[in-house]
């Protein structure tokens, strides 16, 4: 059984004449340790299937197995649990929590989980080398540029070290350098053996994938296998 | 990094929001404290007057006769047989098993007389106890001595005494030491005098019509010791003169409740401001929320978020609003006691620091800073994850 399963999903906004189907009859694996990238036109589901694989969306039909989990089987409260333990995120726009240090913002996965201050923070600090913000973590969001904000992003969703690693256009808001920088770091992070699904319009982003899928008004319509 | 964190460092960010729930409750707590610790102090006030000149016992000669005074209409004329107390048997009451309680005994000998031509009512009474036994006077001039008379307004009036001037009283020359203001009651009508100038004059060496007793009655068995002077006094009918006190402490009562009222009301529009703030900072904090649950944070985390900036806030309002209420009480206090036209030795309430009031403050403060703050917590534990961060 391949580590995330997607079988038959589908998903619809609104009831009746109104509803849109956002995705529909979309099945797929991803083994452990793959790197994912999603392509398509905006509106095409990419972002409703991130948010699905993410827990935070019940699909209207279909299943969604992690590590053998059926994750929608789950209870509301049990599939934040998931998340904390499974699932790192970055988000297109950082979302790191303005009023928080970049190292708190990296700490906050840690939170609910019960360990010493200590321990969160060396976690925090080692997440923070890793993406190169080392003597940075004192700083406020608003206070380092946008490419050390995506990288505290993605610290944060590396911090407790979960095994998926779901990406919504991590580098939308990037200027070509930064972009490089942090496909990098997401290549480094794949390589250390976490699997990532990242959604990005960016083919040259695609192209670090080891697989593409490639979507379009909610069906997937082309899976291709990179060399 | 914890929930504690993330609560202060969110209360610091958005300050005016929180100044604005801090301001809320401090007002609904401090007012519940002005309305307790004003009634308290109101009746402690009480309590201590009574202490200072008491619920009185009149002491009067038994009598077979009835009244012949009506609604404070007399039938002038009609004399009665009246008995008399010796003045030494007053000296029993300090044998008596609640002797501590008593403040002062005041003699008093009543007696008609002459002046010029007009029938006047004399009282002699032992000026030593007086501020005691009549801490409402006020007069102007000086208190008599044996050879002096104080004169009730009417009477002053009616008989055109003045002060320093000379008045014949049956025959015998006193001077006019001072003149009373007009009390209401029916001091105003009397003559007063040194009692054994009284009793000189009315031929009555030794004897008493009445006696008033200032018991220390805060607390005290005013009824067992009118008891126990009745057991020592068989020839006298002793009273407890309690409805004035048991007037104010009605008045007191009443004021109690119209309190408890106006609190309650307070109280519920500090909530409604608690709440209404809270949900405000709960629609704000929408996408911050999404973020949480999105890397994790369970709906009970983030009721622990919100519930705990509200307690943050409400500890800090459970203290400041009892500071408040007891600086707003001790200016509220003047006012009350200068409209009572108290004596100048009434003029201070204490109103100390009470560490039950401060708790209950606490308390009141903190409990209606969560329950008001339950319902956003709920809302905001509730928000779909995805539909939160849509609004980013």
């Amino acid at each position: 059984m391949s580590y995330i399963q997607v079988h038959d999903l589908s998903k619809q906004y609104g009831e009746g004449e109104a509803a849109v189907q956002a995705v529909r009859g979309i099945n797929f694996n991803i083994a452990s340790g793959e790197l994912v990238a999603v392509m398509g036109e905006s509106g095409s589901g990419k972002s409703t299937l991130l948010t699905v694989m993410g827990a935070l969306n019940s699909p209207a039909g279909g299943k969604y197995w992690v590590d053998k989990i059926d994750v929608y089987a789950l209870g509301r409260e049990e599939r934040a649990d998931f998340r904390r333990n499974y699932l790192g995120f970055v988000f297109q726009s950082f979302h790191l929590i303005p009023y928080l240090t970049v190292r708190e913002n990296v700490m906050l996965p840690l939170t609910p989980v019960r360990m010493k201050k200590s321990e969160k923070r060396a976690m925090a600090e080692e997440a923070l080398g890793r993406v190169g913000l080392a003597g940075k973590g004192e700083r406020l969001p608003g206070q380092i540029s946008g490419g050390e904000q995506e990288r505290a992003a993605i610290a944060r969703a590396v911090v407790n070290r979960p095994p998926i690693l779901l990406a919504d256009e991590p580098t939308g808001n990037l200027d070509t350098k930064n972009t490089r920088e942090v496909m990098n770091l997401l290549k480094e992070l794949n390589a250390g053996g976490m699997t990532i699904v990242m959604v990005t319009h960016n083919p040259e982003c695609a192209r670090y994938a080891r697989r593409i899928l490639r979507l379009s008004d909610g069906v997937l319509v082309e899976e291709n296998t990179l060399q | 990094m914890n929930l504690w964190n993330i609560a202060l460092r969110n209360l610091r960010r958005r300050k005016s929001k929180a100044a604005f729930v801090l301001v809320g409750l401090t007002i609904g707590v401090s007012a519940v404290v002005v309305f307790i610790s004003l009634a308290e102090a109101l009746t402690e006030n009480i309590n201590s007057k009574l202490e200072e000149y008491g619920a009185n016992i009149l002491i009067v000669p038994k009598t077979e006769n009835l009244s012949m005074s009506y609604g404070g209409i007399s039938l002038g004329g009609v004399l009665f047989e009246m008995q008399e107390i010796h003045e030494e048997e007053l000296a029993k009451i300090g044998e008596i098993a609640n002797a501590k309680n008593v403040a002062a005994v005041g003699p008093m000998l009543l007696g008609a007389v002459d002046i010029g031509g007009r029938k006047a009512l004399l009282a002699g009474m032992d000026f030593r106890v007086i501020y005691q036994l009549r801490p409402w006077w006020k007069f102007q001039g000086n208190v008599p001595d044996e050879e002096g008379v104080l004169a009730g307004a009417s009477a002053a009036r009616l008989l055109g005494l003045e002060v320093g001037k000379p008045v014949a009283v049956n025959g015998r020359r006193l001077l006019v030491s001072g003149i009373l203001d007009a009390t209401g009651s029916q001091d105003d009508h009397i003559l007063f005098t040194d009692l054994a100038a009284a009793q000189s004059i009315l031929h009555k060496e030794g004897r008493i019509s009445l006696a008033e007793v200032a018991a220390l009655c805060s607390g005290c068995p005013i009824e067992e010791m009118v008891r126990q002077i009745s057991e020592i006094l068989p020839g006298a009918n002793v009273m407890a003169i309690k409805q004035v006190v048991e007037g104010r402490m009605e008045t007191l009562n009443h004021f109690r409740k119209v309190s408890y009222g106006l609190s309650a009301i307070v109280v519920l529009a500090g909530a409604l401001v608690v709440l209404v703030t809270m949900m405000g900072s709960v629609r704000e904090r929408t996408a911050e929320i999404g973020i949480f649950r999105a890397i994790g944070f369970r709906s009970s985390h983030i009721m622990r978020i919100i519930l705990l900036e509200a307690a943050i806030v409400s500890v800090l309002a459970g203290v400041l609003g009892y500071l408040l209420g007891l600086g707003a009480t001790k200016i509220a206090l003047l006012f009350f006691v200068a409209g009572s036209g108290g004596h100048a030795g009434h003029g201070g309430i204490a109103v100390p620091l009470d560490p039950l009031l401060a708790g209950g403050a606490l308390l009141l403060a903190v409990v209606l800073g969560l329950a008001a703050s339950f319902y956003p917590a709920r809302l905001a534990a509730r928000l779909d994850p995805c539909e939160a961060l849509r609004t980013l």
